[in-house]
């Protein structure tokens, strides 16, 4: 007790933030989606799970999760195929690699919004440069180009390339310092057993990435779900619900309709189906063994 | 940390493949390389560079376009024409107040890194240097923030800024930011504080050296590279933050440039050489600074388990 007393003052600060600005939301938001919250915010007494049969009752209710459910899976997927050629390459040594690692590193650091702003503008009808080359290259034949943007199938399939374009550089540099770790000796032993490069990657390097490999997806899986910025600027001036994820209708709930409550009873939703994910993955994989 | 070291081999040792002295430790890096396969690898390079590079060129040449350019229904690929005095007029706008939205972002970021700074360097000290009961339960706690993020959380955080009167302020997106990238900075800065040897903090204190002395006289200058690393993480992230932001502040000029910027998007006649102006004032410096910290970039969460 004593050693704790003397810890204090020195983790009591990360405690107290975590507290009040990770912990108590948490806490007030699984409150909050039992309550009737009217739209100017005052709280008209509990209503059970009323917001949460509002919720999953909304007729997009399930077309919305189906949708959340394909974002992730295919922007995770293929965000770790390429990443594992990218990293495959730049472990490589040639001139000008250090360039190409630098070059790989400006999405990461560059804002999400205007890395979308700009594709977005790219694709807009008439005037987009994205359009105008697919027009030059003959791949359009309207002049005018395609309106990307403002169909919802298309510029969620948009949004998926741009997502898996932000998503790239962290886990391409995460696998590559897994790549670093693996031994040459056990790449040589291959090739001298008369392995060709194809095999020995896929039976001697790719197993060693797997801890590099599964805390990557992880943390994919954790920011891709939480992603909200990419649609919001790509589908979000497209009415109905036809390119919603559940973290952009938990912003319809919260800014179009001003309804905190059922934006807290979906956020409890996304909340748990983040925290089940994690929890099934870490079981599954052990990606946080070695921390 | 070994992790996060730069272990390949330098190009230059590959096209004197003889040169070899040992002194590294060999990775998965062929030696020997054929003069075809490396014009095929510096190819592949080439066209990984182009295609990370080209949003941001597209940005760029749109920002010096003049706006009859940018829209016209025959679009350019490059500017007829540099329009550099964009980026002098682009800040006084209709659609935002883009100087104040760019203050905005400098004081939430720095402020947050700041504070990040003050709380983690001691908790990541301590838990590298001491047990003490709790020590797990903490760390563990750091773990779980990780794995939350504030866009999940947004409506627990209104009503509570509410309720605590600094909705639509400054200090709200301070906390916020400073509390979701709280766990990042204590991981990496905890893993450099574990490498140094306990021994030296030893010899410190028999010369009589008190806990807040040793760690700020013989353990700052040997972590201070993982104190740059956080600082810069903690920076880059807090300033492209956007989904906390979007809901909490309410007011444009106390809105960063990331929710500033897609109030242009669905206007009729849409600046798009103001929008590119600024995402390129905000962009060349958070890339600038990654660059620096480029051999560190995955540490923390990822630092133990990629081993």
């Amino acid at each position: 007790m004593k050693d704790l007393l003397k810890a204090l003052p020195w983790i009591g600060p990360a405690v107290a933030l975590i507290a009040a600005v990770v912990l108590f939301p948490v806490g007030l938001m699984f409150w909050n989606s039992t309550r009737d919250i009217s739209q100017s915010g005052v709280d008209d007494g509990g209503v059970g799970l009323a917001n949460f049969a509002t919720v999953v009752g909304f007729q997009y209710f399930w077309p919305i999760l189906g949708r959340t459910v394909i974002w992730v899976v295919v922007v995770v997927a293929c965000t770790l195929l390429g990443s594992l050629a990218l990293a495959a390459l730049l472990n490589k040594a040639f001139p000008g690699r250090r360039l190409v690692r630098m070059a790989v590193i400006v999405p990461w650091a560059a804002s999400v919004v205007m890395t979308t702003l700009v594709v977005h503008y790219g694709l807009e009808p008439y005037f987009g440069i994205i359009n105008s080359f697919l027009v030059d290259i003959g791949l359009i034949d309207t002049p005018e180009g395609y309106g990307w943007t403002r169909h919802a199938g298309t510029a969620f399939a948009w949004a998926m390339a741009v997502a898996v374009f932000v998503s790239l550089p962290f886990t391409t540099y995460t696998i590559l310092a897994g790549l670093q770790t693996v031994p040459g000796e056990t790449v040589e032993a291959a090739r001298i057993d008369g392995a060709n490069g194809v095999r020995t990657y896929f039976s001697v390097v790719l197993p060693q990435l797997r801890g590099a490999i599964s805390v990557a997806v992880l943390i994919n899986i954790i920011n891709v779900f939480n992603s909200l910025p990419i649609l919001r600027v790509m589908t979000g001036s497209i009415p109905g619900y036809d390119a919603d994820t559940v973290m952009t209708m938990i912003f319809k709930y919260m800014q179009n309709q001003r309804q905190i409550d059922l934006a807290s009873a979906l956020s409890v939703i996304a909340f748990l189906v983040v925290i089940g994910i994690v929890a099934i993955y870490v079981r599954a994989v052990r990606p946080l063994e070695e921390v | 940390m070994t992790a996060i070291t730069d272990s390949a081999t330098t190009p230059r040792k590959v096209i004197r493949p003889t040169s070899g002295n040992g002194r590294r430790v060999r990775k998965y890096t062929a030696d020997q390389v054929p003069i075809g396969s490396l014009l095929l690898r510096m190819f592949a390079g080439l066209v990984v560079l182009v295609v990370f590079l080209l949003p941001y060129l597209i940005m760029f040449f749109g920002s010096v376009k003049t706006k009859a350019e940018i829209r016209s229904v025959d679009p350019t690929y490059f500017p007829t024409e540099w329009h550099w005095e964009n980026y002098a007029t682009m800040w006084s706008t209709p659609e935002t107040p883009l100087l104040q939205n760019l203050i905005s972002t400098l004081v939430i970021s720095v402020c947050a890194t700041l504070l990040v700074l003050a709380v983690a360097l001691p908790a990541s000290y301590y838990t590298a240097r001491f047990r003490f009961p709790g020590r797990l339960v903490f760390l563990f706690l750091v773990i779980v923030t990780q794995m939350v993020q504030p866009a999940v959380l947004t409506s627990g955080l209104f009503r509570q800024f509410i309720s605590w009167g600094i909705l639509d302020t400054w200090a709200a997106m301070i906390l916020v930011n400073a509390a979701f990238n709280l766990s990042f900075a204590v991981w990496i800065m905890h893993s450099f504080f574990a490498g140094i040897p306990k021994e030296v903090d030893e010899a410190a204190q028999l010369d009589g050296a008190g806990t807040f002395a040793v760690l700020t006289k013989i353990n700052l200058p040997l972590v201070w590279p993982g104190i740059v690393t956080a600082v810069v993480f903690t920076f880059v992230a807090s300033w492209n933050e956007f989904a906390a932001s979007l809901v909490l502040l309410s007011t444009a000029g106390n809105q960063p440039l990331s929710v500033a910027l897609t109030k242009f998007v669905g206007q009729y006649e849409t600046s798009w050489h103001y929008v590119f102006g600024v995402s390129v004032v905000a962009i060349v410096p958070v890339v600038i600074l990654f660059m620096a910290i480029e051999k560190r970039l995955v540490g923390g969460l990822v630092a133990g388990s990629v081993k």
